[in-house]
């Protein structure tokens, strides 16, 4: 017997509404395609780029524990502050994250990344001066490219010392026209 | 050993089957509700499993026992029960229902979830929504009652 979408929907609420999830995930729309985006009791956890749910999924158990569901009122602020910065109306996230299983010096880089204001971009050198590694710029390109919460810690700010911007998990071209969205770039 | 696959995946191999199964021993607004705490019952449970073998069995145990409380709730004198759940054919399972099947209920529950699944008493207790103690009791009066063969009357054929 199938289980309606209606009786589905009032299962996933329920479970969230109860508290009990370590993480609760949907996939939503946005200008670059679908994103999956995941949070824990605690705070927006997880960023896809390019959502792949049957691996993420796995990989969020992994990380925050089995009692994983599918729930869209577990990221439903998350989803309005990602639509309302894509329609240019909001410059920075009012969210808590959760980073928990960071390691610390990847945590310390991420709490700089998220410092650094719309419309301007640093270098993974600058990053590296502010928590105190000036030689560590190629390790802060590690944690760029495993930055787990991606527009929302804004690795796309952070390009190399002549200007070129490098690399980004949602492809360059995306990082360019997230720049362009904030002004960054002309 | 089996691993236990992230709650989304349980949820969406079990959830027809549940519901079905509820679908057969109740009318539909009773079965979504207890569809619905099935599944509360089980996330709640979820983390305290120790491997993922028959799970399917799990939960339609509980889904057994929430069918057991409404109907009594409905209809204060009924003795029967509803069928546990038929698992993939595997003889000391059948064996062990089969001999459980003339318990009270949440005797017949424990013995099965604890001989026949191996399930911990943590496990049961979220199982049967009581304490872990309560569960090892019920379980070790049900495995004396079979010894003794001292069966109540009205228990299922």
């Amino acid at each position: 017997m199938t289980v309606t979408i209606e009786l589905d929907r009032r299962f996933r609420e329920a479970a969230t509404a109860e508290g009990t999830l370590d993480v609760g995930f949907d996939v939503v729309d946005s200008p670059f395609g679908p994103l999956l985006v995941a949070a824990t009791p605690r705070g927006l956890c997880r960023v896809w780029l390019k959502p792949d749910p049957e691996q993420q999924l796995d990989s969020l158990a992994g990380a925050f524990g089995r009692r994983v569901l599918r729930s869209h009122t577990a990221v439903e602020g998350a989803h309005r502050q990602l639509d309302e910065y894509f329609a240019g109306a909001r410059e920075g996230f009012e969210l808590d994250v959760d980073l928990g299983g960071t390691a610390a010096f990847a945590r310390a880089v991420l709490d700089e990344l998220a410092r650094v204001p719309y419309g301007r971009t640093t270098t993974y050198g600058t990053l590296a001066a502010r928590v105190g590694a000036p030689r560590a710029a190629r390790a802060v390109g590690t944690v760029m490219n495993r930055n787990p919460i991606p527009i929302v810690l804004p690795c796309h700010r952070v390009v190399g010392a002549n200007g070129s911007l490098t690399g980004y998990a949602g492809g360059l071209a995306m990082k360019e026209q997230l720049l362009r969205l904030e002004g960054a770039l002309l | 050993m089996a691993l236990i696959p992230p709650f989304e995946r349980f949820y969406v191999e079990h959830r027809d089957v549940v519901l079905g199964f509820l679908r057969k021993r109740m009318a539909r607004e009773a079965a979504e509700d207890a569809f619905q705490e099935t599944f509360l019952r089980a996330l709640r449970g979820y983390d305290r499993l120790e491997h993922g073998e028959h799970l399917r069995a799990w939960v339609l145990t509980i889904a057994a026992r929430i069918a057991i409380d409404s109907g009594r709730r409905a209809r204060p004198t009924v003795h029967e029960l509803p069928e546990l759940p038929v698992v993939d054919g595997r003889p000391a399972y059948a064996e062990i229902e089969h001999l459980a099947g003339q318990l009270p209920p949440t005797e017949r529950a424990a013995v099965v979830l604890r001989y026949a699944y191996d399930l911990a008493y943590d496990d049961i207790a979220a199982a049967l929504d009581s304490s872990p103690e309560a569960a090892r009791q019920a379980a070790s009066s049900g495995i004396r009652r079979l010894r003794a063969q001292d069966l109540p009357p009205g228990g299922t054929p």
